[in-house]
């Protein structure tokens, strides 16, 4: 029994080790750099054929016309408003108990991006809406819902500028975004619930049960084209911000002072 | 070393009466939200009309509203005071575990700010013209609802006590997390106004309820540490 | 005077690191506090005295290096460290609309428990007669004994003292300086700073310059 205890102890912290190599900052710093212009070529590249597919090839729609076209942005701008608040909820949960600093940069590098198309996935809806409903907004579950996300994202901002110490900011942010993932699927749920008790089932425009392939390559070309262009926007902003949280460390110095043994 | 141990519910109590006591001594901290209640509430009638008939329709609304917005208020002062003076820091290093104290000193506040304005919800309501079927089940979701609003709204002023102008951040961090109790809270209240089933929304607040209950004290007592250090 | 606490008591801090904003306050830092033992903390503001008493007495976590106590790391002792420590910062943590009484109740009501009776921990800080007065009616150096009188009666082994001596008067001093001279000889242990000059034997003191 206690050889088993002390053979567990010993896993951990081998586990734990690796960890922090593979996560130490330069490390993180180097491999980014390289990986960073590769996931930029697939994002432009992806981004164009998807544009090209999604505007000019596709069908048009038989009920919304050529208006139905703002998916190729409007739905996978949604899907990564969610998708990155996951990775920042798996960010948190690492950065707090494991207390890894490259979680926490990550966390508040995505943070804008994923503010950002949580408000084009708002806009684009609404642009959506006006020749669909006639109107610019309506409350509609998956609208509302997104709305509610962006609130979700702009109080992580208000928080981490209000602190004065990055790190500490940093970790009421992780605290914040763990509270808001708990949070996430009851908002949701109840905003649905809330949705189909007002307004009854006129809305389900958007829930088309199948789609054309034809139009569904390209959307999901598009979705992985803003994905890279996430992993790319994300990658530069947490090596500055890398750079200037690690401005102490040795690395950093060697890596900003060319020293004339070079 | 034989010391006498101190159980962790003596711990709680004690924290519990703390809190009533000082409050008792300096009560203006409970009056105000209930004020800030009564005057949200009493403003509606001067902007939509005296049309009872509407002021019916709008009552669940506008005394849940009411509600939240005081019980947000309310929680700015939760841990302000012993955030200056030093206790929260005893508090932290106590014997006993952060999140049951903090879960104490949030008990004390529900019972200091939201139980006499649970008190007084249905008074308000009758002035708004709310059916005697509404009145009973709006106390009903009060009871469950606004204990998950201190819960979740601890949470916020955890993280932000220690920073300046902390409260205009604290509504943007919780008012969105209020969403789901302000949905299930006044849904409950119009389905019974037109006398449809309310069971879904009651169980539905008091599930949010268990959660909040076990995982808010977790998230106050982790954001309060980070606060001090 | 008898032993008291566990003579092997012992805090052990290694290779530990703070850094506040940009600023790295220090770095790489080792010592060690046996039983008996008093470490002042001497530096200019700034210097991170007051962050190094926050780190060791629990309240704040280390961005590296490690704080152990009895061989073990603080922060996986968790309330078994906090029941050994007591601190007293800047704040007094006292509320002033509660009696001397009860500040000290609720804090025996926080802690592990104790065996000395509030009683005899207001009459040694002179503040024997006051147990029924609200807090807010106390003078500063008043409220500053109160605060010392709860180390009395938690009775724990490490003091961890954050400029024990603000406004306490001369005699005030002396009988601070008693207290930690008398809980030196039980075994315990205390990490201070001061600006005043303490005036406790030189053989139980070593000094930490940060």
């Amino acid at each position: 029994m206690s050889i088993y205890i002390i053979d567990k102890k010993i896993m951990i912290k081998a586990t734990w080790s690796f960890i922090q190599k593979f996560s130490s900052p330069p490390h993180f710093y180097r491999i980014s750099g390289k990986m960073q212009p590769w996931f930029m070529a697939i994002f432009i590249g992806t981004l164009i054929y998807g544009l090209i597919g999604g505007l000019y090839l596709a069908p048009t729609d038989y009920q919304q016309g050529d208006s139905f076209r703002i998916i190729y942005v409007h739905v996978p701008a949604a899907w990564m408003s969610m998708f990155i608040y996951m990775v920042m909820a798996f960010c948190a949960a690492v950065a707090l108990i494991w207390r890894i600093k490259l979680a926490d940069i990550v966390l508040i590098s995505s943070a804008p991006i994923g503010a950002m198309f949580t408000a084009i996935a708002l806009a684009t809806g609404s642009i959506w809406g006006k020749p669909m409903w006639g109107t610019w907004w309506v409350w509609d579950a998956r609208l509302t819902a997104e709305l509610i996300l962006l609130f979700l994202y702009l109080g992580i901002f208000a928080l981490y500028n209000a602190v004065e110490d990055k790190r500490t900011g940093s970790r009421f942010v992780s605290i914040l975004v763990l509270v808001g993932v708990v949070n996430i699927p009851i908002i949701h749920y109840s905003v649905e619930w809330w949705a189909t008790l007002h307004q009854g089932p006129t809305v389900t425009k958007f829930d088309k049960p199948s789609i054309h392939i034809d139009m569904l390559i390209p959307l999901l070309v598009m979705a992985i084209s803003f994905k890279c262009y996430y992993i790319t926007t994300m990658f530069s902003r947490a090596r500055t911000e890398l750079l200037e949280r690690e401005s102490n460390a040795k690395w950093v110095t060697k890596l900003l002072v060319p020293t004339k043994a070079d | 070393m034989a010391k006498t141990r101190v159980s962790t519910r003596k711990a709680f109590s004690v924290i519990i009466w703390r809190d009533l006591m000082l409050s008792i001594r300096h009560p203006s901290e409970i009056i105000n939200p209930l004020l800030f209640f009564i005057m949200v509430i009493i403003l509606y009638p001067f902007a939509v009309g005296s049309d009872a008939k509407l002021l019916m329709e709008i009552s669940t609304g506008v005394v849940w509203v009411a509600a939240l917005l005081a019980s947000m208020l309310s929680l700015d002062s939760i841990f302000k005071e012993d955030f200056a003076d030093g206790t929260l820091e005893e508090m932290i290093l106590s014997a006993h575990p952060t999140s049951i104290l903090v879960l104490a000193k949030v008990f004390a506040h529900w019972l200091l700010t939201a139980l006499p304005l649970i008190i007084l919800a249905p008074i308000l309501a009758v002035m708004l013209g709310m059916h005697d079927d509404g009145i009973v089940v709006l106390l009903l979701t009060l009871l469950i609802g606004t204990p998950v609003l201190s819960l979740i709204g601890a949470i916020g002023v955890a993280l932000t006590v220690s920073l300046r102008g902390g409260g205009v951040i604290l509504s943007l961090l919780i008012l969105p997390l209020y969403i789901p109790v302000l949905i299930f809270g006044s849904g409950a209240v119009n389905n019974a106004i037109l006398g449809l089933d309310v069971q879904g929304q009651i169980y539905m607040l008091a599930a949010l309820f268990v959660l909040a209950l076990f995982f808010a004290p977790l998230a106050i007592a982790a954001a309060l540490k980070i606060s001090l250090s | 005077m008898t032993q008291h606490y566990n003579k092997k008591n012992i805090l052990q801090v290694k290779s530990l690191a703070c850094q506040r904003g940009e600023k790295l306050l220090f770095s790489n830092l080792s010592f060690a506090v046996a039983s008996g033992e008093l470490l002042l903390l001497e530096g200019k503001n700034g210097a991170g005295k007051t962050t190094l008493l926050r780190l060791l007495s629990g309240l704040r976590r280390s961005d590296e290096g490690e704080i152990f106590w009895n061989n073990q790391e603080i922060s996986e002792l968790d309330f078994d460290f906090y029941q050994d420590v007591s601190f007293l910062g800047h704040h007094n943590a006292l509320k002033l609309e509660l009696t001397a009484q009860e500040n000290l109740e609720v804090s025996i009501a926080l802690s592990a428990g104790s065996e000395i009776s509030i009683e005899k921990a207001l009459a040694d800080v002179k503040l024997a007669g006051y147990e029924h007065e609200l807090v807010k009616s106390f003078s500063a150096g008043m409220k500053r004994r109160l605060a010392i009188a709860k180390l009395l009666v938690l009775d724990t082994p490490l003091w961890v003292l954050d400029e024990p001596f603000t406004s306490v008067d001369v005699k005030g001093i002396a009988l601070i300086e008693k207290f930690i001279n008398e809980h030196l000889q039980k075994g315990g242990l205390v990490v201070m700073t001061s600006h005043h000059e303490v005036n406790i034997e030189k053989k139980y003191i070593t000094n930490l310059r940060l």
